[in-house]
């Protein structure tokens, strides 16, 4: 447990002084606890795993402001975990019934392998269109941000503004999309 | 889409973070409440008459300085429960003891004085509209802060809501002394007290439906 802080920690750091490579296998290792960690709580819809472990990395992302540096990574992301599966449990209406662990237990957990998310390309396709393309060109086409600026007659500074706002957007409409 | 495919996309998106940025981001939304709130005064409520005089003695300051310590621990309550996993025991109890303090030199005050006096001093001069004022004084903070604190991470939306209402309302109390030129410890424990609470309650309130994501 405290050899995956040493590892998850480090890449936290790295990642918010703007290390994009620590930053993908931050979340990479994370998806996976993630994958385990849900999967054991949602053992009546496993459709819904690979859909809260995306939503998760989305909120992961895009509020790791709210990481405060002095605090063992391993608790703060498994806080936003709770918080993500009690609200699917909420927005379903389904009372928890899985017992509601600590951290430890997170950690535990052991991979498994991963489906695809089917509610993040449904809400993929409700962005505006600008947006989606810049997003299915660093998506799929695997093109660099500023490339795939390029492509859409962006500069790379738009591309980033762009493709920030198209994240906050696909995490607050995939909130919704189970509705 | 693949997780996989989804960490690409958000790895294209790393950008340094300061670690002060929900500090940064809150003490902003409140410089602009506070602006807010200072022209509420100013243009609804207006200065105290005596204001010029009042600066210069020991009470004007001695208030300001409660509400603004309920104010600061609600700032360090809302700048802590923005943050998953983490407690604000301490800023909690940094307030409670700021308010216990006034309360019972109020009541020493209150026990003092004999029992039309104490009437008097209770009542003061508008203890009819003193809670409400603070507590509408502290509307527009209180939108602004749960604003922000909704792009934060509150993993428990009450509570934040709470402490983003006490912060909004000592910091409106503040403000609103600027106005009303009551002068003893018994009318602001009361009625400066009641309006940071109504405040409080509030923010728990609506903390509950705004604080989601």
């Amino acid at each position: 447990m405290d050899e995956l802080e040493s590892i998850l920690k480090p890449l936290m750091l790295e990642g918010l002084n703007g290390d994009a490579q620590a930053h993908a296998r931050l979340l990479k290792l994370l998806s996976e606890r993630l994958r385990a960690y849900f999967g054991r709580r949602l053992s009546a819809s496993p459709d819904d795993v690979e859909d809260l472990v995306q939503e998760t990395l989305l909120a992961v992302h895009l509020r790791r402001a709210t990481y405060d540096r002095a605090q063992p990574f391993t608790a703060w992301a498994h806080a936003i975990a709770r918080y993500k599966l009690i609200d699917h449990w909420r927005r379903r209406k389904i009372r928890a019934t899985a017992p509601l662990d600590d951290v430890a237990d997170f950690l535990a957990a052991e991979p498994v392998d991963a489906d695809a998310g089917l509610d993040l390309t449904r809400v993929l396709a409700t962005l505006p269109v600008r947006q989606r393309t810049l997003v299915e060109d660093v998506k799929i086409h695997g093109l660099s941000l500023s490339e795939a600026g390029l492509r859409g007659g962006l500069s790379e500074g738009a591309a980033k503004v762009a493709l920030h706002r198209a994240l906050k957007l696909l995490a607050e409409r995939l909130r919704h999309a189970d509705r | 889409m693949q997780t996989d495919e989804l960490i690409g996309l958000l790895s294209a998106d790393t950008r340094p973070v300061s670690r002060y940025a929900p500090a940064q981001r809150l003490a902003l939304g409140a410089g602009a409440g506070a602006v807010v709130v200072l022209l509420m005064v100013l243009g609804w409520l207006g200065l105290r008459p005596d204001l010029a005089k009042a600066v210069v003695g020991g009470f004007f300051w001695i208030k300001a300085a409660y509400t603004a310590a309920l104010g600061a621990a609600g700032f360090w309550a809302v700048e802590r429960l923005g943050r998953p996993g983490v407690s604000a025991n301490r800023a909690a109890a940094v307030g409670l003891s700021v308010l216990l303090l006034i309360e019972l030199a109020a009541l020493v005050q209150g026990l003092r004085m004999d029992g039309p006096a104490r009437l008097i001093a209770i009542e003061g001069g508008s203890w009819t509209v003193c809670t409400r004022n603070i507590a509408i004084l502290a509307a527009p903070i209180l939108v602004i802060t749960l604003l922000i604190l909704r792009q934060l991470a509150p993993t428990r939306p009450s509570l934040a809501g709470l402490a983003a209402g006490a912060f909004s309302g000592g910091l409106a109390a503040t403000l609103y002394g600027l106005h009303c030129p009551e002068a003893t410890l018994v009318f602001v424990a009361v009625w400066y007290t009641l309006g940071v609470a109504v405040s409080a309650a509030v923010g728990a309130a609506l903390g509950r439906w705004v604080l989601r994501w």
